[in-house]
């Protein structure tokens, strides 16, 4: 065989191996996973409950995430305002400001960029200090006390996330809805009444729960791919960056994809 | 004709095999543990010492072989039965491992924090106590950072010690601490073994510390007992690999 074609040949050869190869180890990794999520509700429904860990993890995420999320929701309403404002005027449609921004925020800006910024936080924190945890055994340790790591360190902060996220979302959406006011009043003079009383009037609870449904389905994306690339991290301390690197690609990603279904759902079901 | 009392071997390992990858690291293993014995296992890093005490206290899944603790077979054992195996058994590892996030006295307690039938007051005496028994009693409310690597090491133990093991296995207990701590773990190591009647495997390179601490010395080349005998008929042996050690 000429040596172009030997070349050619093994190239390809490579090629179609690395592809298998990582094909293998994506199969391998989601059937993981799934063992993972599964686990997590066998062990979140069988008793006993850690309660106090629960209690601390939701203080801790909810607790430490709250300026930051805060300061973003300001920022987002009064920029969103500020960009809105301008096109409304156009149509002299301004009257319409707080109800449009009302429903943007609520209905999907407030909930995916507390739930970015949270992926961002809570999940890279979450995703270190476990994979830190693995490396220095203390997962180990509290494996061969016989107790349950699993449910010690993985269902408490899984639920907890799930439980603080539409809480904070719902904070930084009324934040949101502040900064939105404090923007229509830059150029402008409107009543702190009249904009929440009109901010209000187009939203309903079909706008509010769906929205906290699709939070809660995002801190329970956010705990469990941060659990879990930190529980199984395995490269010594490279694997913990390499644990809180991969806790925040996988959970912002995910939380897209979510996002697009539970819009689907949202409408087919309000519809 | 007069009754011959049989005693089992506290902890009993028949053909234990284990491998990573190609790497074959124990092969039929064969090893007993007498109750109130302290066994020192001796060997080259990477022989597959500590491979043995976490195949014991389940971390490791072998490929081959049964590992009869207190007559049972843990290898067969659900979870449930395993934890119960290991609430038995007392671990100190390399590092000490211990929760950073937590002070010494909530370390202390999160081994007994699921018991329900211990009093709360029971608990603190028992932390009390154990802390008096390592020598950490100023240390109760001090976290795991601010303490040196003998202190660390003492609270490893103290820890283990909790649940008032029968067994103790000891992971490198005086690797990486200076020969005045390193010998006063020996004596601790001793002193629980004297107190609580425990039997104990030690995994050392430390010859002080298997000279203190050890009954009876198993050396491990090759995946499997090379040599095994008291600290004496060791020092008097004349095998190369066995002088190594004393050298």
């Amino acid at each position: 065989m000429p040596k172009s074609k030997v070349s050619i040949y093994s190239s390809y050869q490579k090629l179609t191996e690395g592809i298998i190869h990582r094909s293998r180890s994506i199969l391998i990794g989601l059937a993981d996973f799934s063992m993972f999520f599964i686990r997590y509700f066998k062990e979140l429904i069988r008793p006993p409950y850690e309660i106090n860990e629960f209690v601390k993890q939701s203080y801790l995420i909810g607790n430490q995430s709250l300026a930051l999320v805060g300061i973003t929701g300001f920022i987002m309403g009064l920029v969103l305002t500020i960009q809105t404002r301008p096109t409304l005027a156009e149509f002299g449609a301004e009257s319409w400001l707080p109800a449009m921004i009302s429903v943007s925020i609520v209905r999907e800006i407030g909930p995916v960029i507390t739930a970015l910024i949270c992926a961002g936080k809570v999940g890279s924190g979450i995703g270190a200090e476990l994979a830190s945890m693995r490396v220095t055994e203390q997962i180990d340790a509290m494996e061969v006390s016989g107790s349950n790591p699993f449910k010690f360190i993985v269902v408490s902060r899984t639920t907890a996330a799930m439980l603080m996220l539409p809480l904070l979302t719902i904070y930084s959406d009324a934040i949101s809805m502040f900064g939105s006011f404090v923007g229509v009043n830059i150029k402008g003079d409107v009543n702190f009444r009249l904009f929440f009383s009109q901010a209000f009037a187009q939203l309903s609870f079909t706008d509010l729960i769906p929205a906290l449904i699709k939070t809660t389905l995002f801190g329970l994306v956010i705990g469990l791919i941060s659990c879990y690339k930190g529980y199984y991290s395995d490269k010594g301390t490279e694997g913990v960056g390499q644990a809180a690197n991969a806790s925040v690609v996988i959970s912002s990603l995910l939380i897209f994809i979510i996002d697009i279904l539970a819009v689907q759902v949202s409408n087919f079901i309000i519809d | 004709m007069q009754k011959e009392k049989i005693t089992k071997p506290e902890i009993s390992i028949q053909n234990l095999s284990i491998a990573f990858g190609p790497k074959k690291v124990l092969i039929d293993l064969n090893l007993e543990i007498n109750k109130g014995e302290n066994l020192v296992i001796l060997g080259k890093s990477g022989c597959g010492k500590s491979v043995i005490i976490k195949c014991i206290i389940g971390l490791l899944v072998p490929d081959k072989g049964i590992i009869e603790v207190f007559g049972e077979n843990i290898l067969a054992s659900s979870t449930e039965e395993l934890n119960n195996f290991r609430k038995r058994i007392g671990f100190l590892f390399q590092s000490g491992a211990l929760y950073d996030s937590m002070n010494v006295k909530q370390n202390l307690l999160f081994p007994l924090r699921m018991n329900k039938e211990i009093e709360l007051n029971e608990k603190e005496k028992l932390v009390k106590e154990v802390l008096e028994k390592v020598g950490l009693s100023e240390a109760i409310n001090k976290m795991p950072t601010e303490l040196s690597g003998g202190m660390r090491k003492r609270l490893g133990l103290a820890r283990s010690l909790m649940l008032k093991p029968e067994i103790m296995l000891y992971d490198e207990p005086t690797t990486g601490l200076d020969p005045i701590t390193a010998k006063e773990i020996s004596n601790l190591i001793l002193e629980i073994q004297k107190d609580q009647g425990t039997s104990s495997i030690i995994i050392t390179h430390d010859m002080n510390c298997a000279k203190i601490t050890g009954n009876r010395i198993v050396i491990l080349e090759q995946g499997k007992v090379s040599t095994e005998g008291s600290y004496k008929d060791l020092e008097q042996s004349k095998k190369e690999e066995v002088k190594g050690f004393f050298e």
